[in-house]
């Protein structure tokens, strides 16, 4: 797919426009997260339960998992089980086609966007429309959502105004935030109530109870999966928690991870299709259980931490350089540091390796993660697993492909100068009698900045001769 | 004042190791000995071991375990006495101390590499949790900005000591500058392999620093001093960074 990661990054740098926009969101989204946490000591708790709940649900993965199977079949949900992004695909279209449906309304769903639903759905003629706001914009542009939680965040009003006047009939220009909501609600009202098929992701699988939950603020999430005759909910196996218990710590951290919300405005609870003598709900209820390299991630026992992702989106918000260059220059379904870590193991550190590179291993991304994933632990280890031996045992695909000699040659001679003491305070002290010397040009280094020189002696010259004219043995040893 | 769980003020080590990490050797050898200066000015014994060169950090970083295996475990061996390891640098302390159990797991030098994490301090959280020093002002009014690391902040937790030891210089005001838990953009080889990121990132940060109004930036860092000063200077801003070390010693030597 990819693989210009730096390139795409120094585009992004170029837009000022784009700049700022992420700028401005991003101190926005921190300032609200840092007030919904405003008591230390009870989000540190509160971390370390959700941590436990998820780690705990993963250790019993595959139990829940049939837990949760038979619970839905008995409320009456029908469970699909896909291994690929095609196979998810070619569920969802068979499900749509065995009732002739047309047009698929859908709420937000980033595994949606990782098994490219819309447009497999479109090359057959199914017309999917999306209908949470931010989505729909992002829809509209003809582009992927540049983030997990706010699609369009990349857009300012005044884009989004031209992108409106443009591409919808009859709208004028008006950069008008609640003017253009409402012309994005009314093509949308009106959709739902033609839509044949409804189709959502789910936050937490019920494993006891064979619940699915689904977290919004739009109000069309609900729309999408009670209005259309059928609902279809598309998910990865790593959402699966045991009981409802475990919902409220996980919940409250989600909202106020991603937005500072306390709540969302609303949270529905879906568990089974419409019952004889209920108003309204779907005929049919389906949920699509997608494995797509997660069960892989599962075997090695650093690398599944990544499942306990919630996906609240607040890595990206606080990642120094995705508040630079944004979402889409990761050119991945999921940007920033949680991309990072799952597109190199989901499509393989072959395709996706270079992408671990975009961290200066800050630490802010772990810092804020309301599961305590340890992300820079996780990019790291990706990188050591691109750049492997052939012999390594890695079980990520495309492990040891971005092996450069050059640069593994570079390491070993690192080693071999920082391994041994007396050619370290050779070169070293060539270094700094040859200081006037010292290039001025280091690459991209010094595009920005002037080079550092040498001093004029070293700590160890330095040491060794205050050692000398004391003529202790205490300084050095 | 806070001390640590095993080792109060009152249990004062009367030795240390003193590792002066490769940045320092080569770019800042000032720094180290200033906080060589300030160890022993408490009436410490410092070692420096001549055959020390680097953590290991840039190889680990990178991926390359085996390489920073290879070095980090030269360092463990002559860092051998138990006596504690002061670090100048938080990024190197953060190394030692929370990275080597990991790169060492299931090595034959596991248990060295515990033992000696476990002796690790960064300088400013030894002065402060260990030493409990105390500081006399001489220098005249200043104002400064702080710069406090990532790994001071995020892997250390020691942002705090930075402050206090500042915080006693009666003639010395700081001032924190925006967005200040935001990362630099050094990041060791980040650098080197994003420069067009890297460089975003240090410009805001060096104009967020200018926009202080203070004349001088001190960090604990060097990797940090080493990526701002070299902006600031390429852009004239005409602020420069110092080690705190050397600015503590600079303000309170007789
Ligand atoms: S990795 Fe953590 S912070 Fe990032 S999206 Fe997942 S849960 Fe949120």
């Amino acid at each position: 797919m990819n693989n210009h990661f730096r390139e795409q990054a120094i585009d992004a740098l170029a837009d000022p426009q784009l700049r700022d926009n992420f700028r401005g969101a991003m101190d926005f989204l921190r300032a609200k997260r840092q007030s919904a946490f405003t008591d230390t000591e009870a989000l540190k708790q509160l971390r370390a339960l959700g941590h436990k709940i998820k780690a705990n649900t993963l250790a019993r993965l595959p139990d829940l998992l049939e837990q949760l199977e038979q619970n839905c079949l008995q409320n009456g949900i029908q469970v699909h089980w896909a291994e690929t992004p095609e196979q998810a695909c070619e569920v969802i279209h068979n499900i749509i086609s065995a009732q002739n449906g047309q047009l698929a309304v859908k709420g937000k769903s980033m595994v949606s966007e990782e098994v490219g639903l819309n447009h497999y759905l479109e090359k057959r003629g199914i017309e999917s429309l999306e209908s949470d706001m931010g989505e729909y914009i992002v829809q509209l542009a003809n582009e992927t959502p540049s983030h997990i939680i706010m699609p369009a965040i990349h857009k300012s009003k005044e884009q989004i105004a031209h992108l409106f006047e443009d591409k919808i009939e009859g709208v004028d220009y008006t950069d008008n935030v609640d003017e253009l909501i409402g012309t994005g609600r009314q093509i949308l009202r009106e959709k739902f109530s033609q839509a044949d098929v409804g189709i959502s992701g789910v936050n937490f699988a019920v494993a006891e109870t064979g619940t699915l939950c689904l977290v919004e603020n739009e109000g069309n999430g609900r729309m999408c999966t009670t209005v259309p005759s059928t609902h279809i909910a598309i998910t990865g196996i790593e959402k699966v928690v045991a009981t409802l218990d475990d919902i409220p710590p996980l919940l409250s951290l989600l909202t106020r991870s991603a937005t500072g919300q306390n709540i969302s405005t609303y949270f529905n609870m879906i568990s089974s299709p419409r019952k004889t003598g209920e108003k309204d709900g779907p005929q049919s209820v389906h949920l699509v259980l997608l494995d797509n390299g997660r069960s892989r991630m599962y075997q090695d026992e650093n690398l599944q931490q990544t499942l306990r992702c919630i996906r609240c989106g607040a890595c990206m918000n606080h990642c120094p350089v995705y508040s630079r260059i944004g979402g889409h220059a990761y050119g991945t379904v999921y940007p920033g540091p949680i991309g990072q870590v799952v597109m190199p193991q989901i499509d393989g550190l072959d395709k996706q390796g270079e992408m671990t590179e975009g961290c200066s291993l800050n630490g802010a991304c772990g810092e804020v993660c309301p599961v305590e994933i340890p992300l820079p632990n996780l990019i790291r280890k990706l990188r050591e697993q691109k750049s492997a031996k052939p012999d390594g045992h890695a079980l990520t695909p495309g492990a040891g492909s971005q092996r450069k000699p050059k640069e593994a040659f570079a390491w070993s001679l690192w080693q071999t100068l920082y391994g041994q003491p007396w050619l370290y305070r050779f070169v070293t002290k060539m270094a700094t009698r040859l200081r006037h010397a010292s290039p001025r040009a280091i690459g991209g280094w010094t595009r920005y900045r002037t080079a550092p020189k040498p001093a004029p002696k070293s700590l160890h010259e330095l040491m060794s001769q205050r050692a000398e004219a004391n003529q202790t043995d205490g300084a050095s040893k | 004042m806070t001390t640590t769980a095993n080792m109060s003020a009152k249990q004062q080590p009367s030795q240390v190791y003193f590792f002066g990490t490769c940045l320092i050797d080569l770019f800042y050898p000032e720094a180290g000995l200033s906080a060589i200066e300030l160890l022993e000015r408490e009436g410490i014994q410092v070692h420096y071991p001549q055959a020390q060169t680097c953590c290991g950090q840039p190889a680990f970083n990178s991926g390359y375990n085996d390489e920073a295996i290879a070095v980090a475990a030269k360092q463990i061996e002559l860092l051998s006495d138990p006596i504690p390891v002061i670090v100048p640098s938080a990024s190197c302390a953060a190394m030692m101390k929370h990275h080597y159990p990991t790169l060492f797991e299931n090595h034959p030098m596991s248990s060295k590499a515990n033992e000696l994490a476990s002796r690790v301090y960064e300088l400013t959280e030894f002065l402060v949790r260990v030493l409990d020093i105390s500081l006399t002002d001489k220098g005249t009014p200043v104002k400064i900005a702080m710069h406090t690391s990532c790994s001071a902040r995020r892997e250390m937790a020691v942002t705090e000591d930075g402050f206090s030891l500042i915080r006693q210089l009666k003639n010395v005001s700081i001032v924190e500058p925006e967005r200040a838990s935001e990362c630099c953009g050094f990041g060791g080889t980040f650098a080197i392999k994003q420069p067009e990121i890297s460089a975003a990132m240090a410009e805001d940060k060096c104009q967020a620093i200018h926009n202080t109004g203070a004349s001088k930036m001190i960090s604990g860092d060097c990797g940090c001093l080493m990526n701002l000063n070299g902006v600031m200077e390429k852009t004239n801003r005409g602020i420069k960074g110092e080690h705190l070390a050397s600015f503590i010693i600079d303000r309170t030597r007789t």
